[in-house]
């Protein structure tokens, strides 16, 4: 239990994708101007992450891992090379699925996310996710709450910096800097202020 | 010719439409530093106090006098003892020349006062002198006024620098500090980072040899001593005792580390006076206290055998490291801040409760005040949005 409540730390502070690896930038600076719909985006990615991490940790340990086709009888045979390709189009595919799922049963749910579920398919954060769990060799329940960490702490970025962007609206910036340049800038004090965690070993 | 004559004799030339309109942030920055500006509110309004930015940001200055002090005699008294140590009688440093009439006695409170100036001046000239330079040049390029902050920043800043930093960093922190932490952002009130804590950090990141370890608190070349933090930090309470210090030596401020954090008692003399004045936020500081306590007794009580921090009592955190400091200066500034009063409260205790988790589970970082206040900063619009959007909720509710 330990382990997963400090990889879930891990996954959220210390390895934000958002901050310390920027991935997911382009949604991130994106939505992040109001903070109800980057609350809608982070629950959508959240979501997203949760499910489709462990989804291609079964594919992977299951279908193209070295060896992983024993239990179909097949030997030897190594379909890693897969791995990115198969990410994305799982990705893709559950993503499509969720949303047609939300549109049928949670219609209210699924309106509130709106365009964002859609745009996700894109949203390198997820990929990057879905990539770090392939390369640290996570086992089925380490991918689930990596996907929920990770996502989380996407998610917790995003909406910090929707707060920082509201409360800068207030601000006098240089035209030159005014829209994107000054995200970026935030983007990375911000970054600058999670670095309070960089060195922590659990 | 009074000064006043002479300022509003040229008055048009810097007015819309004069000479020098382009410098009119130079023109009114001397006018109000030296006058009381003569605009005042009118109609009706609800105004509880005559209070202003001026007056804000002088009692900030005026309340670090004592930090000042302690800053100065306790950088000299600890190179003094250093100097004693090693058998020194001359550093070799053009501090020589000047300290040649003093000569170098840890015993000598005149010397160690001299000698601690010798060390905080040249920071703080040169943090005035750089960023007041930038400061100048965007008030004049974008039109604004020069205001107060600028000294709030430079003096607070001057004070976490550690004594021996080399001044071409001071000027570069200070740049990226007033800069990136503030002038991108439109001047005094439109940051979101506190503007002296984010050049700290850039120097911390940039430059680690200079602004961390244990080689740079005592400003005498090649000397070493660990702050007691750090001590604390590789060998518990026990290393610092076996270094002998005493609670009380780290709360009056006898202890290598940045300028002016060390004297927590010098601090408090600050807070009172900015608590008096209502210049600063009872709930912030009250906030990170709490936090504090709360988190370092929860680190008592769970205990650990490999890391000696655990153990720590929250008696000694406050004392050790920048803690103090930053509670009470850098934690209430007003623009960073949360702005709501419960939000206050949850800001206050967000940075407390970070600063024993950096201090204690982060082996990467000994002290963790500055990074926790910049960490909070981040937070601090959205705890505010939090707490209006509950109050909305309460308020819908209750008359619905």
């Amino acid at each position: 239990m330990a382990d997963y409540l400090s990889l879930f730390i891990k996954a959220v502070f210390i390895e934000n994708l958002a901050l310390a690896f920027f991935l997911g930038m382009c949604t991130f600076l994106a939505v992040s101007k109001k903070i109800s719909t980057a609350i809608g985006l982070g629950v959508a990615v959240m979501v997203v992450q949760a499910i489709t991490v462990p989804a291609n940790n079964f594919i992977y340990h299951k279908l193209l891992k070295e060896d992983a086709l024993v239990w179909m009888g097949i030997e030897g045979v190594d379909l890693s090379f897969l791995a990115l390709l198969s990410c994305i189009g799982v990705i893709a595919a559950l993503v499509q699925i969720l949303e047609m799922v939300l549109d049928k049963f949670f219609p209210a749910l699924y309106h509130a996310l709106g365009v964002f579920l859609p745009l996700i398919t894109v949203n390198c954060a997820i990929l990057g996710g879905s990539l770090f769990m392939i390369e640290r060799d996570y086992t089925f329940n380490e991918s689930v709450v990596y996907g929920l960490g990770s996502g989380f702490g996407w998610a917790l970025a995003i909406t910090v910096m929707a707060g920082v962007r509201e409360k800068l609206k207030y601000s006098n910036i240089p035209k030159g800097l005014e829209g994107l340049g000054i995200t970026f800038i935030t983007a990375g004090l911000m970054s600058l202020g999670f670095m309070a965690f960089s060195g922590i070993q659990l | 010719m009074s000064a006043r004559d002479i300022l509003d004799s040229i008055e048009p030339y810097f007015t819309k439409g004069g000479k020098f309109e382009r410098y009119y942030g130079l023109y009114e920055m001397v006018d109000t530093f030296i006058y009381t500006p003569s605009e005042v509110t009118r109609g009706k309004t609800h105004v509880r106090d005559g209070n202003d930015l001026k007056r804000t940001m002088t009692f900030v200055v005026i309340a670090t006098f004592f930090c000042i002090l302690m800053a100065m005699y306790n950088s000299g008294y600890q190179a003094n003892l250093a100097m004693e140590a090693l058998g020194l009688d001359e550093t070799g440093s053009w501090r020589d020349s000047i300290m040649s009439f003093f000569g170098h006695n840890p015993a000598n409170p005149i010397s160690c006062l001299v000698y601690g100036a010798l060390f905080f001046l040249p920071i703080y000239i040169v943090t005035l002198a750089v960023g007041g330079i930038w400061e100048v040049l965007f008030a004049t390029v974008r039109g604004h006024e020069i205001n107060e902050g600028f000294l709030v920043s430079s003096m607070l800043y001057t004070l976490i620098m550690p004594p021996d930093i080399p001044l071409w960093q001071v000027a570069l922190g200070i740049s990226f500090g007033i800069v990136i932490g503030k002038e991108v952002f439109g001047g005094t009130g439109k940051n979101f980072l506190n503007p002296a804590l984010t050049g700290r950090a850039f120097l911390f990141f940039a430059y680690p040899a200079s602004i961390s370890g244990d080689s740079v608190w005592v400003g005498v070349d090649g000397f070493t001593a660990a702050t007691p933090l750090g001590l604390a930090a590789s060998g518990g309470l026990d290393a610092v005792y076996a270094a002998d210090y005493g609670w009380f030596q780290t709360f009056f401020g006898f202890m290598p580390g940045s300028i002016g954090e060390t004297s927590t008692l010098a601090i408090f003399i600050g807070a009172a006076f900015l608590l008096y004045t209502r210049v600063a936020s009872y709930r912030i500081m009250g906030g990170v206290l709490a936090g504090m306590v709360l988190m370092s007794l929860t680190f008592n009580l769970i205990g650990s055998d490999s890391n000696p921090m655990f153990a720590l009592p929250w008696y000694w955190h406050l004392t050790l490291g920048g803690f103090a400091f930053g509670m009470v200066y850098m934690a209430t500034d007003p623009v960073s801040a949360a702005m709501t009063d419960t939000g206050r409260w949850i800001f206050g205790m967000l940075i407390g409760v970070m600063v024993v988790l950096i201090r204690v589970v982060n082996p990467a970082f000994p002290e963790g005040m500055m990074l926790s206040i910049l960490f909070a900063n981040m937070f601090a619009p959205i705890i505010d949005y939090f707490v209006v959007q509950a109050n909305i909720r309460r308020r819908i509710k209750r008359h619905a």
